[in-house]
């Protein structure tokens, strides 16, 4: 398999924008040097020929775990509302999103 | 310091009424009380609460009920499994003050097996670290070295069994955070089998790879809390539902007729005086009636690598939750973007915003295919390695860790070199197997060297059953003599 290009500072910023992470500049050096570094080291995986391989996401596979529906107890939702930053009406309030009127 | 008592004798002298929990309670808040201060094992001593709980424990037996296996014995928790209304950090900003409305399953079923919940212990943010260096809250120190790390990210944990704070603890282990702890601090750590503990109530790092295990000061007694905490939960959807191993009732059956495979990749790149008390932990399995054969797994090179593309995928999706919405810390701005992007700037620390930007981008479009898709084939390749090897092995022997404790600081700054000392305990996690760092005396530098046993999946009893030859066999460690005040 041909090996990516390498990570780039402008890479980093896309990620970290999509990760909703802020970094400054000097954060933006640093991690771009860091994490080349690290997918660096993985080019000996990225560059392995595995064609044919299956991929494993789960060592122990465990499949259609299912239960049966009824009704049973669950968490208190107060004391789960009660952890909140910011609480309405029995419902987790959030700045607004998108460019709504305030 | 004297000798830690094996758990399983506390209890039994709890349950019979010739000691008390109160008791055995004190004595322990007492050792922590006075090393604490040098060790920062805990984020949390929950001193009230467990005297509550002790109380309760010595009633039951007054009263002529059993309160169960773990009669009294004070527990220390890694601060990712949630304990309801008490607060559980992760080591994370992020967290800061969160008390999670439920009780993780494992932490149920020690109380219903008689422990003491003592407190909270110290870690890596968010398990990702290898020294505990990335909590928020300061980093813990080796009790064997206070200018060493404790390994981690289940450093708090392994420091606060070798100290005495307690004689059993949990940690969690993804890339080997049981393990490398548990050798660079000189106690019994274990990862079972994926799917074995239940993960309900586990803060999610890398969920295909986080398995609970057991520290100890003794085989036997890491034997005794993994019997308590195993087992199928409905609340988990990755549990097996099949008989979980039981362990406890078969150390005694020795090695005879065995054979260990001595894994020559670990061995590799580990320094020599490691290396020496790995071929003397063989040479005493072999004196005990074990054939012992050197043998390749080649793909087992691959797996760090494989693992720093798979865990941080993983992190960067699970991690995703912390948008400063339901639970934790949140940094108000004009709107919900602005709002989740300082919450988490402000919330993560660099090692975790290192993972999340890995992860992200080895999952994004036009590179997910390259890495972590490759990454889950040579996940494969990895499982089909160990396969070959069980079918002429029972168990593998190698190092837990490729060094002893490095210092406190000397590889904070350079991801790369830290992530190098998980080399030996990833494979592991990457093919759901178990494993079990066993100390085996001192290196050249005076400090704890661990040995490894690796087994196929579910073969518990047999990695148990070799421990404690290999534990039988070991050199002894000197007991830690912690001073108050800073580290020299």
């Amino acid at each position: 398999m041909a090996e990516p290009a390498r990570l780039t500072r402008q890479d980093v910023a896309h990620v970290a924008a999509l990760a909703r992470l802020h970094l400054s500049d000097e954060e933006l050096d640093l991690y771009t040097g860091q994490l080349a570094q690290v997918l660096d080291h993985a080019a000996d995986v990225a560059s392995l020929d595995l064609a044919g391989v299956a991929p494993t996401a789960h060592a122990m596979a465990v499949i259609n775990v299912l239960r049966l529906d009824e009704p049973r107890p669950c968490l208190d939702r107060d004391e789960v509302l009660g952890q909140a930053p910011s609480v309405e009406d029995h419902r987790f309030r959030v700045p607004r999103i998108l460019g709504e009127a305030p | 310091m004297t000798t830690p008592r094996p758990a399983q004798e506390i209890a039994a002298m709890i349950r019979a009424g010739e000691d008390s929990a109160v008791d055995v309670l004190e004595h322990h808040l007492a050792v922590i009380e006075a090393g604490e201060e040098s060790i920062h094992a805990f984020n949390l001593v929950m001193g009230e609460s467990a005297r509550h709980r002790a109380r309760a424990i010595d009633a039951q037996v007054a009263a002529g009920e059993d309160p169960g296996p773990l009669a009294g014995i004070p527990v220390a928790l890694k601060d990712n499994l949630c304990t309801r209304g008490v607060p559980t950090t992760c080591s994370s900003r992020i967290l800061e003050g969160w008390r999670p409305p439920y009780d993780a399953t494992v932490v149920t079923r020690l109380a219903d097996a008689g422990a003491v919940i003592i407190g909270k212990t110290n870690m890596d943010e968010f398990a990702m670290g290898s020294s505990t260096e990335t909590s928020a809250f300061g980093t813990t120190c080796n009790p064997h070295d206070l200018t060493r790390v404790p390994g981690g990210s289940s450093g708090g944990s392994a420091a606060a069994v070798a100290a005495g704070f307690a004689p059993l603890a949990l940690g969690s282990d993804t890339g080997g955070s049981i393990r490398q702890p548990a050798a660079l601090c000189g106690v019994v750590g274990m990862k079972p089998t994926y799917g074995t503990v239940s993960r309900y109530g586990l803060v999610a790092f890398a969920s295909s790879l986080d398995q609970i295990g057991p520290f100890a000061t003794s085989v036997a007694d890491a034997a005794l809390l993994f019997d308590v905490i195993g087992g199928h939960d409905p609340l988990d959807s990755t549990s097996l539902n099949r008989p979980t191993p039981r362990v406890l009732s078969v150390l005694d059956e020795g090695v005879d007729g065995m054979t260990v495979g001595v894994l020559t990749e670990f061995l590799d790149g580990a320094d020599p005086d490691v290396v020496a008390r790995v071929n003397q932990a063989a040479e005493a399995l072999a004196a005990a009636g074990a054939r012992i054969e050197e043998i390749s797994v080649p793909e087992v090179a691959l797996g760090l690598s494989a693992y720093y593309l798979i865990a941080p995928g993983e992190a960067s999706s699970n991690l995703a939750r912390y948008d400063g919405v339901r639970y934790g810390v949140r940094v108000d701005a004009e709107d919900t973007v602005a709002m989740n992007t300082a919450t988490r700037t402000a919330g993560f620390g660099a090692e975790v915003k290192r993972r999340i930007m890995l992860g992200t981008y080895v999952l994004s479009a036009g590179y997910m295919d390259a890495y972590y898709n490759q990454a889950l084939r040579v996940r494969t390749k990895i499982i089909e390695g160990f396969a070959t090897a069980y079918a002429r092995c029972d168990v593998l022997l190698g190092p837990t860790a490729p060094t002893t404790a490095f210092a406190i600081g000397a590889k904070v700054d350079d991801p790369l070199t830290m992530y190098l000392s998980d080399v030996c305990t990833i494979p592991t996690n990457l093919a759901g197997h178990p494993a079990i760092s066993i100390p085996f005396g001192p290196g050249d530098d005076g400090l704890p060297i661990g040995v490894q046993l690796l087994g196929p999946a579910l073969s518990e009893g047999t990695l148990f059953q070799v421990a404690a030859v290999v534990e039988a066999a070991a050199p002894a460690l000197r007991v830690p003599r912690i001073t108050t005040g800073a580290p020299s």
